[in-house]
């Protein structure tokens, strides 16, 4: 069905003033997708009024070659290779949405750039006036693009080689409280979690270098304690130290620093901006040290269904970026996420060619082309009790981040620890052995209790803890139609 | 001290029956399985010795398991551990990885300190494990 644009008067293609998007050429459904094209789906709301064809092709220009008037310079240019193609528009049945697919060349993004891609992509088209809402919802990116990153400094393979820990989840806790300890009492949590059991303990988003805790006492206080657990354990630990700061400078002295003791791992957060995660992936892969994104921030873009950035996005460009962990949700546990989703969002990180899959919010496939996998982490109220449901939902590869579930624990830190590793080997071997852990889950961990007094009293605490909320956000899952 | 890398070495040690159960999910994925024994467990020590190659042909448990007992039998005192290697695209790594025997007394690891300036120090963690006379 072609636009219906009654506010406008037609008139010849390059005559001056205003044409609807829709007959400059940023709308056609004839168009055939090419492999090396990076497509994008938007779920667009128009304002009232304006034609959801016209608003697409809007969202196509606005994000490649258009402005609001015709410009005779686009003559200068091949400018049908530059202009973004909407070449499909889905109303979503019940709703005043849409889901518009637009095709953007290879040639209007530089190589290697999340910055370059992201200005170009949600640069200026999200305040554009025509339209409510807009959600940018995914994104097939081309091999062709894709190679043009290096991905995760180790990535998942490498880092349980590196670790020499493999056939379960991770485990790791955030300290806490998460501000306010001294540097020697923070390392003394770190410290129980890691010889109780715990593979890696983290900083909190916002735990950088305050008047409490200074960067270089927390990272010498952590190390000792990293390095007495590894002794009490045999077992190589980790600590995420989280080197987010003011500026790359100060960031690359704490790195330094962290590498300089001994530190596995360095942390940052999501709110140091793409180019800042770019620079410091680099420098963890020349020096060899694992790096942990904490998705600080998303949530102010990546929850409401109809407005901003679906988080599968922001997980596929920190899959270019290079990280080799990054937070993706728990299922279970206390922070949003709808179960599809947040397996959609998994498979994303860690598979390396995908099927478009509606049912898990995958409007796309997408080839990797051998990218190394980002490790999935679920972090934010759960516990023990939950061991088989997590393990369910969300696999093998994934550090499971237990913080309130270790350092709550009755009778300690390392207690706790003990209690979280106990049930994830019980639930391991019990799945190997082809038991339907599932369903069985609470059977084996009980089983497990009998032997284990910390496994039991953790039980016992948290058993009737869940966070049952409906989610914000669910994939459409109903086949949508084309106008 | 009991060392706990490997997948399950917060459960009590395995029977054979249990042990014979991982090697048989092992087998049902395709997957390799390899027996490697040590008397050096520091934590960064990636090659045990290989009792033999990886067993990329063996279909039976119960091989596998003889192949074990030989092991054990050769070195009742070292740690050995079996592992499930998958070789498919992507992967090419070790999927499982837990130790079947340890040693009677297992003496852990020293942590030695060299103290710099700056507060600085640097931790080294020594094997206890390892016997006199085979470094």
């Amino acid at each position: 069905m072609a636009g219906n644009n009654t506010s406008f008067r037609k008139k010849t293609r390059w005559a001056a003033g205003v044409t609807p998007y829709a007959e400059m050429g940023y709308y056609n459904t004839s168009y055939e997708p090419k492999d090396t094209d990076l497509l994008c789906a938007f779920r667009l709301v128009p304002q009232e009024g304006v034609e959801p064809i016209e608003a697409a092709a809007a969202v196509a220009g606005e994000s490649s070659t258009a402005t609001w008037t015709v410009v005779w310079t686009d003559r200068l240019t091949p400018f049908e290779n530059y202009q973004a193609k909407c070449y499909r528009v889905d109303p979503v049945p019940g709703t005043d949405q849409y889901i518009a697919y637009i095709a953007y060349d290879l040639d209007l993004f530089e190589e290697g750039s999340i910055a370059n891609l992201t200005s170009s992509i949600i640069g200026n088209v999200f305040g554009f006036k025509a339209l409510r809402s807009l959600r940018l919802e995914d994104m097939r990116i081309p091999p062709h693009y894709v190679k043009t990153f290096q991905g995760p400094p180790h990535g998942i393979v490498m880092e349980r080689e590196y670790l020499n820990k493999f056939g379960r989840p991770l485990l790791g806790a955030t300290v806490k409280p998460k501000l306010g300890l001294s540097a020697r009492n923070y390392g003394r949590v770190v410290y129980e979690a890691l010889r109780g059991g715990l593979d890696f303990t983290k900083d909190d988003e916002n735990i950088n270098s305050q008047p409490f805790m200074r960067w270089r006492d927390r990272y010498l206080f952590c190390m000792e304690a990293v390095n007495r657990a590894m002794a009490a354990t045999g077992e190589i630990k980790g600590h995420y130290l989280n080197v987010t700061a003011g500026t790359m400078e100060e960031m690359y002295e704490r790195a330094d620093f962290a590498k300089e003791l001994g530190s596995v791992i360095i942390m940052i957060d999501l709110t140091i901006g793409y180019t800042a995660i770019q620079s410091i992936s680099r420098w963890a892969r020349r020096n060899g040290v694992i790096l942990h994104l904490h998705r600080a921030g998303h949530g102010t873009y990546t929850r409401q269904k109809t407005h901003g950035v679906n988080f599968r996005v922001i997980a596929k460009w920190m899959r270019l970026a290079g990280v080799d962990h990054i937070h993706a949700g728990t299922v279970v546990g206390k922070l949003e996420g709808d179960p599809n989703s947040i397996r959609g969002y998994y498979a994303t990180l860690r598979e390396n060619t995908l099927d478009a899959n509606p049912s898990l919010g995958l409007y796309f496939e997408q080839d990797w082309a051998s990218l190394p996998a980002v490790m999935p982490v679920a972090s934010g109220g759960i516990h023990a009790g939950q061991m088989h449901q997590l393990l369910h939902f969300l696999g093998e590869d994934v550090v499971l981040q237990f913080g309130g579930g270790t350092i709550g624990h009755p009778d300690g830190i390392a207690q706790g620890a003990t209690a979280n590793r106990v049930a994830v080997e019980a639930i391991i071997q019990a799945r190997n052995e082809g038991r339907d852990f599932p369903n069985e889950g609470p059977e084996i961990l009980e089983k497990a209790a009998r032997w284990s007094p910390e496994l039991r009293k953790a039980l016992e605490v948290w058993k009737d803890v869940t966070f049952d909320f409906e989610s914000t956000d669910v994939p459409d899952a109903v086949p949508t139609l084309t106008i | 001290m009991r060392i706990t890398q490997g997948t399950f070495s917060y459960l009590p040690d395995f029977t054979d029956e249990q042990i014979k159960a991982q090697i048989a999910y092992c087998l049902a994925n395709g997957w390799a399985v390899s027996v490697e024994y040590t008397d050096d467990p520091h934590p960064r020590n990636s090659y045990w010795e290989m009792w033999g190659l990886p067993m990329f042909d063996q279909q039976d448990p119960e091989s596998t398991m003889r192949e074990l007992d030989e092991c054990r039998k050769a070195f009742p005192n070292h740690y050995v551990k079996l592992n499930g290697y998958d070789r498919t695209k992507g992967r090419q790594t070790t999927m499982l990885s837990f130790i079947v025997q340890r040693p009677k007394n297992e003496p852990g690891f020293a942590l030695e300190r060299a103290e710099g300036p700056d507060r600085r120090v640097r931790h080294t963690i020594r094997s206890k494990a390892r016997s006199v006379g085979q470094a």
